[in-house]
């Protein structure tokens, strides 16, 4: 009994994006989408428990969503004029091909992503329309109350049905722009799971796992796009250090005392695979840049080993690509092994970013190693004042303590 | 086809614009108006007058009262708008953008209440 409980369930996360995606297309109604699937997974469990699971579930739950599509819209005889568009369409559907059931993610991925929904409401919506995950999911994983994420997935879908917000694949000219907010929001979701602290990290690890389906998705849905490979190559890497980031007793462990036994081979290998396939493309993009610096990291056997001269070439091309004072204070930390401290410090002095924690965490490192002990203490407070993550905090507080008991006594 | 209303909000108060400034916009507008009609998206389209001419106009209880307005007690007023029908808010997009071009402001998009379609 709870065996059938338990293939629903993977049915639901397997199919729910692309069942809703092409219902929301049949009927023109994402609202009603969901309801008509969520009725067929609650008709599943109930079938399926007395007649056992269909060879095909995902075809089934379609079926069974669009007959209840059709029988909500009977209901309500408000919607007379929908009802007709519906049964005529209903009437000439059949099995759809794999390629058309592709075209319907495509076009709800850009629908979800749309630029006139504030971000937070694209990510909330790509999770829960994509990745089928639940408003409770949501809101546990970027520690909301239910009641806020809810809000705001509905108002989101309102505004997409009553400002009709395309549900369409974007043209060719708005592609550039349209994919670089979904892949925006893929990297948020990921980030959002990756900086989760221990007592978060079952949800949150959820959350990285979902970005990296969603960059899958992407992959297979706009083959031949390099910066999509970059953002999956990206994803896959970073994901595959997450065993090692934290000690056995929780504590947050750099990258470069890492133990390297612990990172995740299998998501390195796909990852390096993806970064060469980009590298003979030669059309570089900040995804692809970002894939191949932590390619590099991953590539080392020890830290001692990294290839600072090649992330530094990486970062020089990267800054081109995207002149921000973040990707400057991170090409800093770069400078500080190619060309010392004191040359890397006066690039970040030259950095406007007072409220930003990775600010003042390089500054305060940089200091520490040049010797200047007070003023690294100075920045390590400082960064602790930002930080409201408790792991990371207490490893800045570690730090603050080593810069402490490396100053000389006067 | 769905009706919008795009809205160039100003901020009162501010030193007015060089009239060879101006001049330009008015041009600019006037080719994005007739560009509107051309192509089917003009529905109606005007610019206001200062907030200071504005009378806010309410009934209560069968009496009328009348007061110097405007309504919203704000720097932030309505200058003038455009009211377009496109396919969909790609499409009036698309038109705000370049409605936000002709007028050297940003518009801001609203879609009216669903009406029948024609």
């Amino acid at each position: 009994m709870s065996d059938v409980t338990t293939q629903v369930d993977a049915v639901f996360r397997a199919e729910y994006g692309h069942v809703v995606s092409t219902l929301a297309r049949l009927f023109g109604d994402i609202s009603l989408a969901e309801e008509a699937v969520q009725d067929a997974f609650a008709v599943a469990v109930e079938k399926w428990r007395a007649d056992g699971v269909p060879p095909n579930p995902g075809g089934w739950i379609v079926t069974t969503a669009r007959r209840r599509a059709i029988d909500r819209l009977r209901r309500e005889a408000r919607r007379d004029e929908r009802h007709a568009h519906a049964a005529l369409i209903y009437a000439g559907g059949g099995a759809r091909p794999a390629a058309a059931v592709a075209d319907d993610q495509l076009r709800m991925i850009f629908t979800c992503c749309h630029p006139a929904l504030a971000t937070e409401a694209q990510i909330a919506l790509t999770l829960r329309l994509l990745g089928g995950l639940t408003t409770p999911q949501i809101a546990a994983a970027f520690l909301l109350p239910e009641a806020t994420l809810a809000q705001r997935i509905v108002r989101a879908k309102r505004k997409i049905r009553d400002a009709r917000i395309p549900y369409r694949v974007p043209a060719a000219e708005d592609l550039p722009t349209r994919l670089a907010a979904v892949a925006a929001v893929v990297y948020l979701i990921f980030t959002a799971g990756y900086s989760g602290d221990e007592q978060a990290e079952l949800v949150r690890s959820e959350l990285c796992a979902e970005a990296i389906r969603l960059a899958r998705l992407l992959r297979e849905l706009l083959p031949d796009t390099p910066e999509v490979d970059g953002l999956l190559a990206l994803l896959l890497l970073t994901d595959a250090r997450r065993p090692a980031r934290l000690d056995a007793a929780g504590a947050m462990v750099p990258l470069t005392e890492q133990d390297r036994t612990r990172w995740d081979r299998d998501s390195i290998a796909e990852g390096l695979g993806l970064v060469r396939g980009c590298l003979a493309r030669n059309e570089p993009g900040s995804y692809q840049i970002q894939a191949a610096i932590n390619a590099v990291h991953c590539s080392a056997p020890t830290a001692a080993d990294t290839d600072w001269g090649q992330i530094r070439v990486l970062y020089d091309q990267l800054i081109t690509v995207e002149p921000t004072p973040i990707v400057a204070l991170n090409r800093a930390m770069a400078v500080a092994e190619t060309d010392g401290p004191a040359a890397a410090l006066a690039l970040v002095e030259e950095l406007d970013l007072p409220s930003y924690q990775p600010f003042h965490t390089v500054r305060a490192e940089l200091l520490r190693r040049l010797g200047r002990y007070d003023e690294s203490i100075a920045a390590y407070e400082r960064a602790i004042a930002l930080t409201g993550n408790v792991v990371e905090r207490e490893y800045l507080a570690a730090m603050r303590r080593a810069a402490g008991a490396q100053r000389p006594l006067r | 086809m769905k009706q919008y209303l795009l809205s160039v909000h100003i901020t009162e108060g501010e030193p007015a614009r060089p009239s060879e400034e101006m001049d330009g916009v008015y041009r600019t507008v006037d080719e994005f108006n007739a560009e509107l009609q051309k192509n089917g998206n003009w529905i109606f389209a005007g610019g206001l007058h200062p907030s200071s001419h504005a009378t806010v106009v309410s009934v209560n209880n069968g009496e009328t009262i009348t007061k110097d307005g405007p309504f919203a007690e704000t720097k932030e007023q309505l200058g003038g708008f455009w009211v377009i029908k496109a396919d969909d808010l790609d499409a009036a997009l698309a038109l705000a953008a370049k409605g936000s071009a002709a007028c050297g402001g940003p518009v801001e998009v609203r879609p009216f209440e669903d009406l029948p379609e024609d």
